[in-house]
């Protein structure tokens, strides 16, 4: 697809602001981190001695002057160096006689990374397939009782707390009934509890907006055009106007894309899966600066690129952004 | 809302001073109770806030006195107290044997007062800073909406779990986190209806008879941005109800043994299996007061909207 010049301008800017947004987070994120405690004394535990606590943060590079430490920060978030974890999977690296790679914090939390992308994906799509002919139905038929069912139900999903609602499918779908498994990570069957957690909320925002955008469109000219031409509403709404309908649903659904990335910090935890938010609570339960840092990193680089993505799927929805 | 009481209540009224407050009070009340789900929903939240503004008088015992002999009881079942006196729980008792309906009333006390407080302080800091940013436009505006657009681009959920994290929970640190991550959004919707009215010929006007800016702000602008604000600022509240419990439950919001309807739910999860109804109750308390909320937001943005676009075609 060709673009004109204008929109290129566009998203490289917005790519350059992306990278700014990300290192001043991280610029913050890095400065918090220091006014938490010392930590040689968190490496060493209690019991350590003055001598041992010096020699390591000396070792550490915590002795130099800020702005040095800071430069290395810097430097680090270029290369993709986010430092080494203080404690997390220590004793496992050990056990493997591991080298000191396998205590970097990004490779650890890249890991993870596949797991959340799986849960997040199949939780956005099973939302997007519910909502949208939901919304759609609801925008044909205004008014009607199934109208005002869906618009209660879409409410009741934006106002359920997901890691409640989630223990609840545990309760009654794993433990009462045991169809599905209670938590782990593997097959099919794992998925289904977490992403039915997950999906409630952009459901009931997805269907809301697909219902008041489509009705603005079907309101315009064109659409009694075709329907005088004969084409049935249900067609005329689905092909004709759903496509005009779809900037500000997209929008939505990179928004919800965006909660669901945040959503994942509980519910991972609740279903114990191995994704980025379940270790960014084990990270900051166990107050492993460096790698709360990396899964930090990561969340706020996966809701830039989404964001990036929602403004790349405009140009395929607005012909004006494209040339000829 | 139907399509009735919407065209009924639309018109101007005939009443001259009526007019110019746009839709009447009893115009809304006559509107409610035609929609007997927001009638409810208005009725629940009423009930709520009494309880727990009253919760010392309301609640039947004391959220925070144990019970060994009454742990883990279903609803409505009775129990000795430590005292010697009989005792019923409607609504069961917990692990501790803490009555489950005097934890809920306490809760709701706790919940909604973090919300409606942050609410209030980020409203009214945004609306601040939105109207001063479409207002005077130029370095203010780019100033404050770079802000708003950082805030807008990282998760709120991920800087409140980050901050209190390196602040540490509790009531004051939560109401703070919230205020700092959600203004933004009242500063977006402000600046926008502040940019569109900026245009208009009654602020034109004032500005000819030479009303300060200060006085056409306060006077001619923010009066006509109220209800879209108020709107909003209920969904708000419906969405750091639901915050606060998941912030809560990880351990990073508020601190036991207060009782609060996040970290009641997190100790349900306990003891899910054996005693459903402490874990049930507390989130069925979240949904039933952010439906009600939610519910409410939508009919209120409905009742005013003809109105508004029949004031503006005037």
């Amino acid at each position: 697809m060709k673009l004109n010049s204008a929109f290129n301008t566009y998203i490289f800017k917005r790519v350059v602001n992306s990278l700014i947004l990300l290192v001043v987070v991280m610029s913050m994120v890095f400065f918090a981190n220091r006014q938490i405690g010392d930590p040689a004394r968190m490496v060493l535990g209690n019991g350590a001695s003055e001598e041992a606590v010096l020699a390591l943060r000396q070792q550490m590079g915590l002795e130099d002057p800020m702005a040095e430490q800071y430069g290395r920060f810097l430097f680090g978030l270029a290369t993709g160096d986010l430092g080494q974890t203080y404690r997390f999977g220590m004793s496992n690296s050990m056990f493997q006689g591991g080298d000191a790679s396998s205590m970097d914090t990004l490779p650890i939390a890249m890991e993870r990374l596949p797991a959340t992308l799986f849960l997040a994906g199949a939780t956005i799509l099973f939302a997007v397939l519910v909502a949208l002919p939901m919304g759609l139905y609801a925008a044909v038929h205004p008014r009607s009782s199934p109208d005002r069912a869906i618009g209660v139900l879409s409410l009741a999903g934006v106002s359920i707390v997901e890691y409640w609602f989630a223990l609840i499918l545990v309760l009654v779908f794993a433990v009462q009934f045991a169809w599905l498994p209670t938590s782990g990570y593997g097959s099919f069957a794992h998925v289904i509890l977490p992403a039915l957690a997950l999906s409630l909320r952009p459901i009931g925002r997805i269907t809301q907006i697909a219902r008041s955008s489509l009705l603005d469109e079907l309101a315009k000219p064109y659409v009694t055009a075709a329907r005088g031409r004969g084409i049935p509403m249900r067609r005329v709404a689905s092909f004709h106007a759903l496509k005009n309908a779809a900037i500000p649903i997209v929008t939505t659904i990179g928004d919800e894309t965006i909660n669901v990335v945040t959503g994942v910090i509980i519910i991972e935890t609740i279903f114990g899966w191995p994704g980025i938010g379940a270790l960014t609570v084990d990270a900051l339960s166990i107050r492993d600066v460096p790698l709360v840092e990396a899964t930090v990193f990561l969340l706020v680089l996966m809701v830039l690129t989404i964001n990036l993505l929602v403004d790349l799927a405009y140009a395929f929805l607005n012909p004006r952004l494209r040339i000829g | 809302m139907t399509e009735e009481s919407l065209s009924q209540t639309a018109p101007p009224p005939a009443d001259d001073t009526e007019r110019d407050e746009g839709i009447g009070t009893r115009d809304i009340v006559r509107a409610l109770f035609k929609d007997l789900l927001v009638l409810a929903s208005v009725i629940f939240l009423v009930a709520l806030i009494f309880s727990a503004v009253f919760a010392d008088f309301v609640a039947p015992y004391d959220p925070l006195l144990p019970n060994i002999f009454a742990n883990r009881l279903p609803p409505l079942s009775t129990a000795t107290g430590m005292d010697g006196s009989e005792q019923f729980h409607l609504l069961g008792t917990d692990a501790l044997g803490r009555d489950m309906l005097s934890r809920l009333i306490f809760g709701a006390r706790a919940s909604i007062f973090v919300a409606l407080v942050s609410v209030f302080v980020s409203g009214v800091l945004g609306t601040i800073m939105g109207v001063l940013a479409g207002y005077y436009g130029g370095a203010v505006e780019a100033i404050i909406m770079r802000a708003v657009d950082a805030f807008m681009a990282v998760p709120s959920l991920l800087i409140a779990l980050f901050v209190l994290f390196i602040i540490g929970g509790g009531l004051v640190n939560m109401v703070l986190i919230f205020a700092l991550v959600r203004w933004v959004v009242y500063a977006r919707l402000a600046r926008g209806i502040t940019l569109s009215l900026k245009e208009s010929s009654f602020v034109e006007a004032a500005r000819a008879i030479g009303a300060s800016d200060t006085r056409i702000m306060l006077r001619h602008i923010l009066p006509n941005m109220i209800s879209p604000l108020l709107v909003l600022a209920t969904l708000e509240v419906a969405l750091l109800v639901l915050a606060e419990a998941g912030l809560s439950f990880l351990g990073f919001g508020l601190l036991p043994p207060e009782p609060s309807w996040g970290l009641m739910i997190s100790r349900g999860r306990e003891y899910m299996r054996e005693a459903w109804w402490m874990i049930t109750l507390p989130g069925l308390a979240i949904f039933l007061t952010t439906l009600s909320l939610n519910l409410v937001a939508n009919w209120f943005r409905a009742v005013m909207d003809p109105v508004q676009r029949w004031r503006w075609l005037m």
